[in-house]
């Protein structure tokens, strides 16, 4: 079971009071890009066995979207943050490097 | 609980009392919770913005942006919008929303174990007081709810799930079916 706290009402829910929407932090491209970028913006998910970002809305509850990461193996979460913003938070990189040294992907 | 007359339906033959409430008078607000907003939501209600996650003195919170306003005796909804209305200098939306909520009351010792067998939250007496309130889903519906008392709590969904959310009260809250693990 996957526990998440949603970082606007600071519920501690549990997975099927939230929806997940994907992959986090896509660069967009629109006019003007290639086919191969666009097709790569389009379908092409990382899919990562280990550390993963995702999106998920609070659907059942406040109703907000936010930034989750967690390990896609042992389904820990390493936290959970705002949806406005590009990236994860440093110190929520820190806190995952600290747990998982051999984690090297970029998000 | 207030008197029989406020409820449509009221079913008694399980453990839990449940009833279903004639309209309930309530105004939802969206608007950016800013300091200058929260002071004239104040003025305009004459009681201070909920803390997250409560309930108190008729307004609930229901995300950081959202109020659930139970329109006070004697008042009308279309007062309080107009009151909401005048005092916010901000982007904002206030709605009737009575026509679209169905307002559910459960009685009985047990209540929280009605709730507990739908609901994906922690409804033991230390986690869930009286004051709390609580957006979640119960079975596949997506409702509000908070206690008006140890024994006593009040639902809100949407109006057109109401004959649903009824049958599945009534089914939940059956004879010899509710533990007493909280």
């Amino acid at each position: 079971m996957l526990l998440l706290t949603c970082p606007y009402c600071g519920v501690e829910g549990e997975e099927t009071e939230f929806h997940n929407g994907g992959e986090a932090h896509l660069k967009r491209v629109g006019d003007g890009s290639s086919d191969a970028d666009f097709t790569a913006y389009m379908f092409e998910r990382k899919n990562p066995r280990g550390i993963v970002f995702e999106r998920w809305r609070h659907v059942y509850g406040c109703g907000k979207w936010f930034h989750a990461a967690r390990c896609a193996v042992t389904l820990e979460v390493f936290g959970t943050y705002s949806a406005q913003t590009s990236e994860p938070p440093a110190d929520l990189i820190a806190k995952i490097r600290a747990k998982r040294p051999e984690w090297e992907a970029t998000p | 609980m207030s008197d029989l007359l406020s409820f449509s339906e009221i079913d008694g033959s399980g453990e839990v009392l449940v009833a279903m409430q004639r309209r309930v008078p309530m105004v939802t607000l969206k608007a950016e919770p800013t300091k200058p907003t929260r002071a004239a939501i104040k003025r305009a209600l004459g009681t201070p913005v909920p803390a997250p996650r409560t309930i108190a003195n008729g307004v609930a919170w229901m995300a950081p942006d959202e109020w659930l306003i139970m329109v006070p005796e004697g008042q009308t909804p279309q007062a309080v919008i107009g009151r909401l209305t005048a005092e916010i200098k901000a982007p904002m939306l206030a709605v009737d929303v009575s026509d679209a909520r169905a307002v559910f009351t459960l009685k009985g010792n047990k209540a929280r174990e009605v709730l507990a067998k739908g609901a994906p939250v922690d409804l033991s007496p230390t986690a869930f007081t009286p004051g709390d309130f609580r957006r979640t889903r119960l079975g596949q519906v997506a409702v509000a709810f908070w206690m008006e008392a140890e024994d006593e709590i009040t639902l809100v969904c949407f109006a057109s799930l109401k004959q649903f959310m009824f049958d599945w009260l009534v089914n939940a809250a059956q004879k010899s079916s509710l533990p007493a693990f909280l």
